[in-house]
């Protein structure tokens, strides 16, 4: 890929991201977040790091599958990045919007509220992921642990998800697609490793 | 204390209907230009879909003493916007966009079970069954949000004495109408229709539990529950049944949809508690709809500000217990 496009698609890839956050300040100034603003936030900056997790833990799966797209691992440090900063605007609409900055809610909402347990431990998972983003720190830390350090996303990921689930009513569907999809992107990982070995075991006959 | 009126809010805080109707007809207009100005139809379907043709028309209505007074209305436009109406679509943007398909005409409600002789009432019988009154009450939902309504209706109690239970009856089980070749979205989630709701017999005979045809001095539109629905503004919201097609009295408590579907956390009474907590969120606050984000949060009263006229019916029952 020559620098041109790649920076094009960074910008593109800026624009996309910050466009949730842009739209949520918008109908703040002008309160109109709909019916519910606090829930229409909750919602937004919740299933935008959904999303944004997702579509991280998307990339080293298509470069497995598609070596050609190897380029995608240029676009994986910022999704993360973004994915911990909807994380952290998410996390303060609960402690400004649900607690109103009241200490003893946020401890009884966490020590009672199985959905915030996760959700507080899927925030927690990601920290160190986003406090060892630089380079200077992936140097320091060393390629192999960095990576080990790294899978902690996984476990974030499954927070999310069981959040997202313990959130809604029950007998309510709306999680399942995407839960479908993280489930694919997590079982790809032991699928295409096996297949690799396969392939070399054979390239090696 | 809270129905009467209260000293701390001047009556000018709530929109006055014509106020209130001009500034729709505003809007709607608004909506219509920018919608054309745009030559997006999506929009226009968001901001002024379309309804049956029935919602709208206005309703002879009387004054009630039993009306909810100091509080600042919800919009019309968020009461028939932001709708829990599963039968068309779990989003609270669905039944809007949905609900329009119901037919709400004819219309007719089976009362059976234990009654004199089992009848069926038709939807016009029903709305002149007795003075139409407003009342507009608090309406708070299990998911912790709130609206002030101003429904038309009258008492639920007038029509049971219509129904002639037997003295045996002591429940009272709603059905809403179902037809999943109408309500095409009810796999959206896993919930066993029809839709059914209930009430204690002395619980429904209480004069603020409400037969509701309408809303804002006008015919109910779809998707709040068209053509007539219960409203129990003590409870959380889905104990109040929407589009009822029969009214069933029995002896012992009927199941309940929600109930059914998590009995640990939705029980039969779901009286609105503030002390006592849905098992995944807290019930002590709630968000009222159509503030600005930073001004929705406020406490949650027992039984939803209307223990004066309600609490007697639970004296001596553990309220934690009996959720
Ligand atoms: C870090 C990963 C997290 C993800 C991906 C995530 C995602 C979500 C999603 C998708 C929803 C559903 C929104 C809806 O259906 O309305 C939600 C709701 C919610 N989340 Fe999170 N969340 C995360 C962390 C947290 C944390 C750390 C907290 C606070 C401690 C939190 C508090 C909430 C609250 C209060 C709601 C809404 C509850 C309600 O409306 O009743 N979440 N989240």
């Amino acid at each position: 890929m020559n620098r041109t496009t790649l920076v094009l698609l960074k910008t593109l890839t800026w624009i996309a991201c910050l466009a949730p956050v842009a739209w949520l300040v918008y109908g703040a100034v002008t309160n109109s977040l709909g019916p519910d603003p606090t829930a229409a936030i909750t919602f937004a900056t919740g299933l935008t790091t959904l999303r944004l997790l997702t579509l991280s833990l998307a990339i080293t799966p298509l470069r497995q599958l598609f070596p050609r797209l190897s380029w995608l691992i240029k676009f994986r440090r910022l999704l993360g990045l973004f994915a911990f900063f909807y994380a952290t605007l998410h996390l303060m609409t609960w402690v400004a919007l649900y607690t109103a900055f009241d200490v003893n809610a946020m401890n009884s909402d966490i020590v009672k509220r199985r959905f915030i347990t996760v959700g507080v431990l899927a925030w927690l998972l990601l920290f160190p992921l986003t406090a060892t983003s630089t380079n200077w720190a992936i140097r320091k830390l060393g390629g192999k642990r960095w990576n080990r350090l790294h899978k902690l996303v996984y476990f974030a990921a499954v927070c999310s998800i069981v959040h997202y689930w313990w959130q809604v009513k029950t007998g309510v569907l709306t999680p399942l697609p995407m839960t479908v999809v993280l489930t694919v992107l997590l079982a790809a990982r032991p699928v295409l490793a096996v297949w690799k070995r396969r392939r070399v075991a054979v390239a090696a006959a | 204390m809270l129905i009467g009126k209260p000293s701390d809010l001047p009556s000018s805080a709530i929109t006055s209907k014509d106020q209130y109707l001009n500034r729709r007809r505003f809007l709607r207009g608004a909506a219509a230009a920018g919608a054309a100005a745009l030559g997006a139809s999506r929009v226009a379907d968001i901001l002024s879909p379309r309804t049956a043709a029935r919602a709208g028309t206005k309703l002879q209505t009387v004054k009630s003493p039993l009306t909810t007074t100091g509080e600042q209305l919800t919009s019309y436009d968020d009461i028939t916007h932001y709708n829990n109406f599963y039968e068309f679509g779990v989003d609270k943007g669905d039944p809007v966009k949905n609900a329009g398909i119901l037919p709400t005409r004819p219309w007719t409600v089976r009362v059976e079970g234990l009654v004199k002789q089992p009848k069926t009432f038709d939807i016009e019988t029903l709305l002149k069954l007795r003075p139409l009154e407003d009342r507009i009450y608090r309406h708070r939902c299990v998911e912790a949000w709130s609206m002030v309504i101003p429904w038309v209706g009258y008492s639920l109690s007038e029509f049971i004495g219509q129904c002639e239970p037997l003295s045996k009856a002591k429940y009272v089980q709603f059905l809403s109408y179902y037809d999943k070749h109408v309500e095409k979205w009810t796999n959206e989630s896993s919930i066993f229709w029809p839709y059914t709701e209930g009430l204690r017999m002395d619980e429904a005979m209480n004069p603020l539990a409400l037969l509701t045809f309408g809303l804002y001095g006008e015919v109910l539109p779809n998707q709040d529950g068209a053509p007539v629905r219960i409203v129990v503004p003590w409870k959380y919201g889905f104990k109040s049944a929407k589009s009822i097609v029969a009214v069933r009295f029995l002896e012992k408590q009927p199941p309940t949809t929600w109930s059914q579907q998590n009995a640990q956390e939705y029980g039969f009474y779901s009286n609105v508690n503030p002390s006592v907590d849905h098992p995944r969120w807290s019930q002590k606050t709630e968000r009222r709809i159509g503030q600005p984000f930073y001004a929705q949060r406020r406490m949650t009263l027992m039984f939803n500000g209307y223990a004066d006229q309600v609490a007697g019916l639970y004296k001596g029952m553990d309220l934690r217990a009996n959720y």
